[in-house]
């Protein structure tokens, strides 16, 4: 196991992640795009922790991203909620009253 | 009592202030405090008087002065007093006039809705002419002098409801500032070359040569000029006889006592300053007046234009008087005519707020009705005629004399016309004047309603007249007028003599200025009394300089001046018998023709019809000005004013139109410069607005497209 593999996985992961985000058009799918992103940021950090200095900063601040991403998984939940409510659709594409 | 004389005009100017302001809320509107103010003034015009008749000193001179106004150290100009024996016979005579009138005033302005403003006028007035009287320099000469003709124009107007008074008051204004430009040229041609103001000043000057010549004959004309306004000559005379629209007691004081005796006066001040010619001047100006205006007054109905007329001739012959060199003469005329041309004035306005009408064609028979005023009036007329006794033969003989000796002294024949001119016209003016008398107080009634309705007038108006007519007599005045009132040197002909006499002539003029104690040998006076202008200036006046003795001439001028003084001795005599003479004439040929019937007036007027007419309308003096002047300055104006419409109101329309232009093309430039730029601003925003709006789809797989593409892009960039 080396840390080039571990990259190439975390790559791989980030890809899946960007692309669920860039064609899913539902606001949940979306979401679990963007946990997949988080993910792959978590491998890179235990990643290089484990394999470059040893250290625990890594590994903790992998720990603060998954605590993070649960947050965050909350509020855009309950956004998604209220969405529901006032226009009946989670459809990211209904959600464009920023048009300039 | 001198050292106070400059309190007398300032009393009336306070009581002119006080009236005018609050004269309607005083106790009898104010009247007592003009009449009193002014009494004081005469009481100290009397005071003074008698200081200067108990020196009796012909030289006598009190001179103050002090700076009025200074640059630096150096005093531009001067005010202050000068009294000599004229200034006091002048005082005198003002005061006693003024204060009669105001007295006369008090009854017979009775009930009139501006009484207490007139009576500020009167004070206004008095304020004036005695500061005129006291003034010792051009400058304050003349100041006084336009104060004069504003309170005669505001007195003429008095009753300014009724047009021809408004009008009357008008004219005499206007006509006067005809005189009053030529006195201020002539002021100006004076200080101009001497730089001084003060008459002693201006008089050592030209002494000292400063102003000689052709330039000094032209300034005595210009101040000459004054005198013919305000005195009434000819050509400027027609203003007088309208002021007559004026209240009668103001005719008496303004138009015949005191002011149109200004310019007389003022003539006589400056008597030093003349030349021959300007003195020929002065003397066929007079002459032209007496005779003119007497012939008017032949055939006047209105007894104050008669009189008006009259007031005129007798100015005359106080110019002429002193033109010819009779200076003493004119200022004794001058001092007469006063008393008695004020009484007659004041009797005409006893009659006619008796009768209530000035054409003598409707009086007749009023010598029983109002004896006082026919007596009196009788006085001034017999005064005023030149019957002996009475004042007006006193002057007027001295006038006639005068006249003759000069036309006998001097090589120009013609210069006898003078003597015969004055003559003649003093036997018109016995006549005329008789003629007003008979027509007025003698014979019957003519017009009963108005006859019935005749009566004395109160005190207050026949008190002023039988003072007057009291002092008509020639006792009063002969004997101490003659030694007081001398001729003063002339430094205008000393100004064009040789060298060595220039010397006697600064020696002279110190004289001259210094006080009454210097100088006043007699024998002196009595040179300087000899006529000095004609043609034989340079041989007398080192002679007449007196204490300097100039060897060559000596002999010859000496038997100059026998001879000199049996002419004059001649002349007075001849001029006497034949004034007399005619002026009886006058008198006899009045009562043939209005009196005893003999003569029938009515048909010696149709038989000169023309000649008449002539003289009933004023020898048409009126209509000429009003064809050249009037009209001739309306059409100026008429020309001026096209000129305005079109000329300068084109070139003003053109310029407007200029700006007009301009401001188009200012307005294209803000239109489509500025205001382009602005708007070019805005569209270029909402242009590129527009176009970068399109970027925000809000669709979010955009988004992240941009967003993972730049971070693409970014990675790309740092991997190479």
């Amino acid at each position: 196991m080396t840390l080039d593999k571990l990259l190439v996985i975390a790559a791989a992961l980030f890809c899946c992640g960007l692309y669920t985000v860039m064609t899913r058009r539902n606001a949940v799918a979306v979401l679990m795009g963007v946990e997949l992103i988080l993910n792959a940021t978590n491998i890179n950090f235990v990643a290089f922790s484990f394999f470059l200095n040893r250290m625990m900063g890594g590994q903790i601040f992998a720990v603060f991203v998954i605590v993070l991403a649960a947050a965050e998984a909350a509020v855009a939940l309950a956004i998604f909620l209220r969405m529901f409510s006032t226009t009946g659709t989670v459809e990211v594409d209904a959600a464009d009253q920023l048009k300039g | 009592m001198i050292r106070y004389a400059y309190i007398i005009p300032f009393l009336p100017l306070l009581s002119f202030f006080i009236n005018i302001a609050v004269g309607k809320r005083l106790p009898r509107k104010g009247d007592w405090l003009c009449l009193g103010t002014i009494a004081i003034g005469l009481a100290m015009s009397i005071g003074i008087f008698y200081e200067v008749f108990r020196a009796y000193d012909p030289n006598f001179r009190y001179h103050v002065v002090f700076p009025w106004v200074t640059v630096g150290d150096r005093a531009l100009f001067n005010t202050g007093i000068l009294i000599d024996n004229v200034t006091a016979v002048m005082l005198l005579v003002v005061t006693i006039v003024s204060t009669l009138v105001h007295l006369f005033s008090i009854g017979y302005m009775h009930g009139d809705p501006r009484y207490s403003r007139y009576f500020a006028y009167l004070s206004i007035f008095s304020f004036s002419m005695l500061g005129l009287v006291l003034a010792e320099s051009f400058l304050f000469i003349y100041i006084f002098w336009e104060l004069v003709g504003l309170s005669s124009y505001l007195l003429i107007g008095f009753w300014f409801e009724k047009k021809s008074a408004s009008d009357a008051g008008k004219k005499a204004f206007i006509v006067n500032r005809v005189g009053d430009f030529g006195f201020l040229i002539g002021i100006l041609i004076i200080y101009a070359t001497c730089g001084v103001m003060g008459y002693d000043q201006v008089f050592l000057a030209i002494g000292e040569g400063k102003l000689s010549g052709t330039l000094l004959t032209l300034a005595g004309i210009g101040v000459f000029c004054g005198a013919i306004g305000k005195s009434a000559q000819f050509p400027l005379h027609v203003w007088l006889p309208d002021a007559m629209e004026g209240p009668t007691p103001v005719s008496a004081l303004i138009h015949a006592a005191t002011m149109v005796a200004a310019g007389v006066y003022l003539v006589g001040r400056v008597y030093p300053m003349f030349t021959p010619d300007a003195f020929l001047f002065i003397a066929y100006f007079g002459l032209i007046t007496l005779f003119l205006t007497a012939t008017i007054a032949l055939a006047q109905n209105d007894i104050k234009k008669v009189l008006a007329y009259s007031t005129c001739s007798q100015l005359g012959y106080m110019i002429m008087g002193l033109g010819v060199g009779g200076y003493t003469a004119g200022l004794a005329h001058l001092t007469t005519h006063a008393a008695f041309k004020a009484c007659l004035f004041l009797g005409s306005g006893s009659v006619i707020h008796a009768v209530h009408s000035q054409d003598i064609q409707e009086m007749g028979g009023l010598r029983k009705k109002m004896p006082i005023t026919f007596v009196t009036f009788l006085i001034a007329t017999l005064a005023i005629s030149g019957v002996p006794g009475f004042s007006g033969f006193y002057s007027k003989d001295m006038i006639l004399g005068a006249a003759l000796e000069f036309g006998m002294k001097s090589a120009n024949p013609l210069h006898m016309i003078f003597f015969i001119g004055a003559l003649f016209t003093a036997g018109l003016t016995a006549f005329y004047m008789f003629r007003l008398v008979i027509l007025t107080f003698f014979g019957g009634p003519k017009d009963h309603h108005k006859f019935d309705h005749a009566h004395e007038s109160p005190p207050s108006m026949w008190v002023p007249l039988v003072i007057l007519a009291g002092l008509s007599f020639s006792f009063w005045y002969s004997g101490w007028f003659g030694t007081l009132v001398q001729k003063p040197m002339s430094v205008a002909n000393l100004a064009v003599i040789s060298a060595p006499a220039k010397v006697a002539t600064m020696e002279h003029a110190a004289v001259m200025t210094s006080d009454a104690s210097h100088g006043s040998s007699p024998a002196g006076a009595k040179q300087a009394q000899a006529p000095s202008h004609g043609t034989s200036a340079p041989a007398e006046t080192p002679h007449a300089a007196g204490p300097v003795v100039h060897g060559e001439s000596h002999e010859g001028a000496s038997h100059d001046a026998e001879h000199d003084a049996h002419i004059a001795h001649t002349a007075h005599t001849y001029a006497m018998y034949s004034s007399v003479a005619v002026g009886t004439l006058g008198i006899f040929l009045a009562f043939v023709v209005y009196s005893f019937g003999w003569i029938n007036p009515d048909r010696v007027v149709n038989a000169v019809k023309p000649l008449h007419n002539f003289l009933q309308n004023k020898w048409y003096f009126d209509e000429l000005y009003e064809a050249t002047v009037v009209n001739g300055s309306k059409a100026l104006s008429r020309g001026l004013s096209w000129f305005d419409m079109h000329v300068v109101d084109g070139l003003v329309n053109l310029s407007a139109q200029l700006g007009v232009f301009a401001s188009f093309l200012v307005g294209k430039f803000d239109d489509y410069v500025v205001d382009g730029a602005v708007n070019g601003l805005a569209s270029a925003t909402t242009g590129s607005g527009s176009l970068l709006r399109r970027l925000q789809t809000g669709k979010l797989y955009h988004y992240v497209f941009v967003l993972a593409g730049g971070a693409l892009i970014i990675f790309l960039i740092k991997a190479f």
